[in-house]
């Protein structure tokens, strides 16, 4: 099963690295990973979608944990959650079938980014399927190249960070740090 | 000038903080870049340098300190190769959790990445291999961050650091000053065990009918023996031990069953094959210790109490987890066991196992054999000798017959199994430890993985017996090629190739000894034992063909367990 698990690092030197390692080394899937600056400029957050057996996943989750410049590691799985990626997709176009390309694009509240004399530019924005659907279609046109930048998630409502902290427990066993 | 901090070099700040931090012996060897550090050095006084001949020495010596002392050993090596060189020690103390710190030598700042001589990208090359690793990147960071290292490598589970020290770095000025107190809000290990999970657990043990402890290196690092011995002598509580728990609790009392796992007593095994509560202190399910998964203490209860999470439903799903310090852990949990568990059946059934198949060789065909001299050495100093092994078959055989009776008096290399371990552990541990007998015992292939160490052993007049387990072969690979691999003996034999190790030991200035003979070992004992201004050398020539048993082959159950060697006539 999918699991989208956010995790708050020291934005420091090599952290990414740290992480990245982490998985290769422990043979941990990884679908996606996206980095970037959080509210405060001194943590990054990462979003990591990864897959396997509960067992894994709790794998993933405590050595997460464990690595010194995590500090937070929160599984959003099945908790109620904003999730967003964004793709640039380049699709060839010929002579008459430029609006419906723009049509597709438009359905799926897209917008027309960069356009030549062949190609036309589409940036989409929403959770992981509704870019496989929109790529799904597009295909037809054909696909020049395209970028998807992995997804990014946060919890919704009250409890965001800055709130109580959460932990993954399994019978009491606390790995929160 | 009251109230002014004083301005000092990158390599002045360093010996400052390696004050600090009570660092008593730094285990080195110089180079370009850190030259300025030698420099500094030169009129150090608080401290030992040991000059090593191989920087794996120096980490493997760094190791064998911490764990024979409990403190955190210290490494100095310059970039690059010096870097590289200490990478499998730090592979071997992050497998088995031993607190060392690594400081490298490193290009300047404004080189790194432009393959400059010498350099070599030792933080990315470490850090899967290291608990934390820093590349000191400004001479302000430095004091923070040797006071980070030294906190991260001996608290939580031990670990290796490593810190990377840019010439630059080291040559620039700044204000001194150490830090009170670090923060590091992503590194919180826990220590106390959850109070409700600690009363389940007290429940259980004490409604126990087949208890059995299953106790490693943690109690031993977390410093909980006392408190083991106590619990379970008072409620006289079976213990088995891995190879690092060895000496967690002394192995000449009743309630020690000795070594589980794949070359453990027989008993060890049946017992945790028929145990109904199984609590394991401070150990991880490894795949020697366990075997086959599925079958491993089949229809016991499984306590767990470990400080790392990580290592809790990683090998083996567990019943109760209890993540804290097991030296607390086992406080509360001898509080809260007042009606000892009665255990009379179980232990009955115990002695039967032992009977059944006790460790045994055969010692009257004058045949030299490694049981007979680790007999012989138990003897001679009444297992209270601090006993550095290598890696193979002298290993397992002094789990199996020397009676550890104190922790931190079996050091060896147990996650990674690092040939050319013991003779730089033993010098590291005979810097921590004056008053106990240091005995290095290595077989004749892993002796010569280090042996250029020696020589550090002679200069600085470490009184350590170095014994050298010689029969000709790598035998444990041996061992396999002739029960799992056809007896093709594939690159194991040594006869031919391996020098005269006498010689040898006497060309590095050790008074060195040899023999083929059992009637000889009391008499070359003696002798070496009453040498104490400088480090000895024994080989012993053993019987080339002999077998670790019992054995149970990798991934498979007790069932197939292998007690001897099978009669050819036997195999039809």
């Amino acid at each position: 099963m999918k699991h989208t698990i956010s995790v708050l690092v020291e934005n420091q030197f090599g952290t990414f690295n740290r992480v990245v390692t982490m998985f290769s080394g422990k043979g941990f899937n990884v679908n996606s990973l996206s980095i970037g600056e959080t509210e405060i400029p001194e943590i990054s957050r990462m979003t990591i979608v990864t897959e396997g057996e509960e067992k894994i996943i709790e794998q993933v989750v405590k050595q997460l944990n464990r690595l010194i410049d995590t500090i937070k590691v929160v599984d959003l799985t099945g908790q109620p959650r904003v999730e967003r990626e964004l793709a640039l997709i380049t699709v060839y176009y010929q002579k008459g079938n430029r609006a419906d390309i723009i049509g597709v694009s438009e359905i799926f509240r897209g917008n027309v980014v960069d356009i030549n004399n062949k190609t036309i530019t589409l940036e989409i924005t929403g959770p992981p399927d509704k870019i496989d659907a929109a790529i799904n279609v597009l295909e037809a046109y054909g696909i020049k190249e395209m970028a998807r930048s992995g997804t990014v998630a946060l919890k919704r409502g009250e409890q965001s960070r800055g709130d109580k902290k959460e932990s993954v427990q399994k019978n009491n066993l606390q790995v929160e740090k | 000038m009251k109230g002014h901090k004083p301005f000092l070099s990158g390599a002045e700040i360093f010996f400052e903080c390696l004050k600090h931090e009570k660092v008593e012996v730094v285990f080195g060897y110089p180079g370009g870049a850190v030259l300025k550090l030698y420099e500094k050095l030169y009129d150090v006084d608080f401290l030992k340098h040991i000059l090593v001949r191989h920087e794996q020495g120096a980490t493997h010596m760094a190791e064998g300190y911490a764990k024979a002392t409990g403190k955190t050993g210290v490494v100095l090596v310059t970039s690059g190769p010096g870097a590289t060189n200490t990478v499998t020690g730090i592979a071997d103390a992050y497998m088995d959790s031993v607190p060392i710190v690594v400081f490298t030598g490193q290009v300047p700042t404004h080189m790194i990445g432009n393959d400059a001589f010498q350099e070599a990208d030792i933080v990315g090359i470490t850090r899967p291999i290291t608990k934390h690793n820093f590349l000191v990147r400004d001479v302000h960071e430095l004091a923070t961050i040797i006071k980070k290292a030294f906190f991260i490598a001996n608290t939580g589970r031990p670990g290796p650091v490593l810190v990377d020290l840019p010439k630059d770095v080291i040559n620039s000025l700044c204000e001194f000053e150490y830090p009170d107190k670090i923060e590091l809000r992503g590194y919180k290990p826990t220590v106390l065990g959850h109070q409700n999970q600690i009363k389940k657990a007290a429940d259980i043990i004490k409604n126990a009918k087949r208890l059995l402890f299953y106790v490693g290196g943690g109690v031993i690092m977390s410093g909980g023996n006392r408190e083991l011995t106590l619990l379970a002598k008072e409620n006289n509580i079976p213990i088995t031990m891995t190879l690092q728990g060895l000496g967690a609790f002394p192995m000449t009392e009743p309630q020690s069953l000795g070594m589980l796992g794949m070359h453990g007593t027989y008993w060890a095994n049946q017992a945790v094959n028929n145990c109904d509560v199984l609590v394991s202190l401070g150990a991880r399910f490894d795949d020697r210790v366990t075997g086959k998964i599925e079958a491993f203490a089949p229809s016991a209860y499984k306590i767990h109490v470990d400080i790392d999470p990580t290592c809790i439903d990683k090998n083996v799903i567990v019943d109760l987890p209890i993540v804290g310090d097991v030296k607390h852990v086992l406080a509360e949990l001898a509080a809260e066991i007042n009606t000892p568990p009665d255990l009379n059946d179980w232990w009955e059934q115990i002695e039967k196992w032992k009977d059944e198949c006790p460790l045994t060789y055969e010692n009257n065909d004058g045949k030299l054999r490694t049981q007979h001299v680790l007999d012989r050495l138990n003897e001679f100093t009444k297992g209270e000798a601090v006993i550095v092994t290598d890696v193979g078959q002298h290993q397992m055989w002094t789990a199996q017959y020397y009676k550890f009776n104190h922790p931190r008096s079996h050091i060896t290399s147990g996650g990674l199994g690092t040939m050319g371990f013991s003779v730089p552990a033993a010098i590291g541990a005979a810097f921590g430890i004056k008053d106990r007998p240091i005995i290095s015992i290595s077989g004749d292939g892993g002796f010569q993985m280090n042996m250029q160490e020696l020589i550090t052993a002679v200069f600085n007049k470490l009184p350590i017996k170095f014994i050298i387990i010689n029969n000709s072969f790598l035998g444990m690979v041996r061992q396999w090629q002739e029960l799992f691999h056809a007896e093709k003996y594939s690159f194991t034999d040594l006869g031919d190739s391996n020098p005269d190790f006498r010689k040898l030991g006497e060309a590095f200035g050790l008074k060195s000894f040899s023999t083929t003979k059992p009637e000889e070992v009391d008499p070359i004992l003696e002798e070496a034992f009453s040498i104490n201004d400088g480090p000895v050398l024994i080989e012993f020539k053993v019987e080339k063909e002999d077998m670790v048993f019992p054995i149970i082959p990798s991934g498979a159950t007790l069932k197939e367990m292998m007690t001897k060697r099978l009669d050819p006539k036997e195999m039809t």
